[in-house]
């Protein structure tokens, strides 16, 4: 617990002298990351996601490695639109793009070699938008990797000089993040726990969840499972599992003779501090106008409502990523749901439950329906808004949802990347 | 918890230094915290790295640190990263009084006793002929 002392006076501190010390002076407009570039009408006007998959998902799937598994996942997304291989000229599938194009002998076709997230669907959109191709298959998946149960998952830990020695690994980089704003703002280990038992009571009702009726949990089971890294239980973290999934984005001229409902991209940005889990994960890292790494996200969203022209209140579902109960808390406040500080407040009261104002993470996220690897995972909170939008989700659908927030990353990571799927186009 | 924090034993993952990080591992070895100060702008950069992160020049130098701070954040780790790991360790990132932030772990204090704001000095402890770590210990 923080000291009751440390809450009632917190005190300014020192910031690090670790980049340009010219924070923007009281009241000054923030200007050099919000100015967007005008053009002529929206720029994914003409894009839309028409196909979405998810393979098997499991803590390990017997059989299968991370090639067999994607193709799985791409052949029922191929099922899922009626397109064909012939039909794709555009893969996003990390190190799978170059198998898939060629096993699909759909070249020449335009590729992108990043492991896919939220920056690919935007890159792919933007391929489509800009003539480069007209049909993308974006995927990827992850089987076999983790096989050394004795340590954490292998992409939890990058070897870095500056943070090997230490025993560093997602959830205390994350911790050291959630720490710093429990000092600041008072936010308690229950409210991380009502969080956590909120996502993992929607995994525990979904069919498909690698954890599917585990629970359901309450707060207290959260807070009664055994310590990973202060203020982090077991239950407040993300699983490990294996996976894999796809999506297909066209345009929207061709979205028209495809069976599935067409999902618009009504925005989407990208926020960076630098490499993750390298450097210390100090909330306070900054860039030259003073913004945070703790707020990381904030300008994405800022950059993602006004290409949309939409604000969080004409949010109607968020799948918002989950790799640690407290990163819900400070993406609300980071996107402007709620006020610097008020985050473990605000996702009280059942807001962020089924029926609630802001539902969150509605498949369960990486805590209770799957995260299979690097990438997998933040594919799937897409995949997820496009089923909201749809109106096909099994269970937590939200009736009527015309408006899906989707995030990836977290403070821990030092990046944020966030999009807004639409069901009308932009 | 009352027993006091230890340093990891040797058979943990070490740093494999870069050429512009080995002068840093090389104060650890004679117990100097070292960090680079721009020749042209006068801020400090930290991590090592290769250019000045306020002005981007590569005119660096280095300099030795009192080794003093406090406690910025922490975590107290129960489940290790692998098996080399002894639990618990705690994570630190500490606010140098020169104005730098630095990742560590934490020793010769109790789990019960780390907060924001904790006053701590460097200590440096050898793991192999190479490598030498800082770590942080109460200040008083």
């Amino acid at each position: 617990m923080v000291p009751v002392a440390d809450l009632a006076a917190p005190t300014a501190r020192p910031l690090p002298v670790t980049g340009p010390a010219n924070p923007p002076e009281d009241g000054k407009p923030i200007t050099r990351r919000l100015d967007i570039e005008a053009v002529a009408k929206h720029p994914f006007h003409d894009v839309a996601i028409v196909g979405i998959a998810n393979s098997e998902q499991a803590r390990v799937l017997e059989g299968h490695d991370s090639t067999t598994i994607t193709f799985q996942a791409v052949h029922r997304v191929l099922a899922d639109t009626g397109l064909g291989p012939s039909d794709i000229d555009g893969v996003a599938a990390g190190p799978f793009s170059g198998p898939l194009t060629y096993y699909m002998r759909n070249g020449p076709s335009w590729r992108h070699y990043m492991a896919p997230s939220i920056p690919t669907i935007l890159d792919a959109a933007s391929a489509i938008a800009t003539g480069q191709c007209h049909t993308v298959l974006v995927a990827h998946g992850s089987a076999g990797v983790y096989t050394e149960r004795a340590s954490t998952a292998p992409w939890t830990r990058p070897a870095h000089e500056f943070v090997v020695a230490y025993g560093m690994f997602t959830a205390a980089e994350f911790a050291l993040i959630a720490q710093r704003h429990m000092h600041m703002h008072g936010t308690t280990p229950e409210q991380l726990a009502t969080v956590a038992a909120t996502i993992r009571n929607n995994g525990h009702a979904h069919p498909d969840a690698v954890y599917h009726g585990r629970g359901p949990f309450t707060p207290d089971d959260i807070l009664a499972s055994r310590m990973v890294a202060d203020p982090f239980h077991l239950l407040d973290c993300a699983m490990t599992s294996e996976g894999a999934c796809a999506l297909i984005l066209t345009t929207r001229e061709r979205a028209q003779d495809l069976p599935t409902k067409p999902v618009y991209i009504l925005g989407g940005a990208c926020d960076s501090f630098g490499p993750s889990y390298q450097h210390p994960p100090a909330w306070d890292l900054a860039g030259p106008d003073g913004q945070n790494n703790g707020y990381t996200g904030r300008w994405a969203a800022r950059k993602s409502f006004a290409m949309a022209e939409l604000g969080p209140t004409d949010v109607d579902v968020c799948e918002f990523y989950d790799p640690f109960s407290f990163e819900i808390i400070r993406q609300f406040e980071a996107y402007g749901f709620c006020e610097e500080g008020e985050g473990g407040d605000f996702i009280m009261d059942g807001r962020i439950g089924p029926g609630g104002q802001f539902p969150i993470t509605t498949d369960g996220g990486t805590m209770s329906f799957s995260h299979g690897g690097a990438a997998v995972q933040q594919l799937q909170r897409v995949i997820r808004g496009v089923e909201q939008l749809r109106g096909t989700c099994v269970t937590s659908q939200v009736p009527d949802a015309q408006v899906a927030m989707c995030s990836n990353g977290g403070a821990g990571a030092l990046f944020t990347d966030v999009m807004l799927l639409g069901t009308d186009t932009p | 918890m009352s027993e006091l924090l230890q340093p990891q034993s040797p058979g943990i993952p070490l740093p494999v230094p870069t050429l512009y990080s080995q002068p840093y591992w090389d104060g650890c070895k004679v117990g100097e915290l070292r960090y680079q100060r721009c020749q042209d702008c006068g801020a400090i950069t930290m991590d090592p790295a290769p250019a000045c992160s306020a002005c981007f020049s590569t005119n660096l130098d280095w300099e030795v640190s009192t080794g003093q701070g406090e406690v910025y954040s922490w975590t107290t780790v129960w489940r290790p990263q692998t098996p080399a790991f002894t639990v618990p360790y705690v994570a630190v990132i500490v606010t140098l009084d020169e104005g730098f932030w630095l990742l560590a772990n934490l020793i010769n204090c109790t789990v019960d006793a780390v907060h924001v704001g904790m006053r701590v000095k460097t200590t440096f402890v050898e793991l192999s002929d190479e490598i030498t770590l800082p770590y942080f210990e109460p200040a008083d």
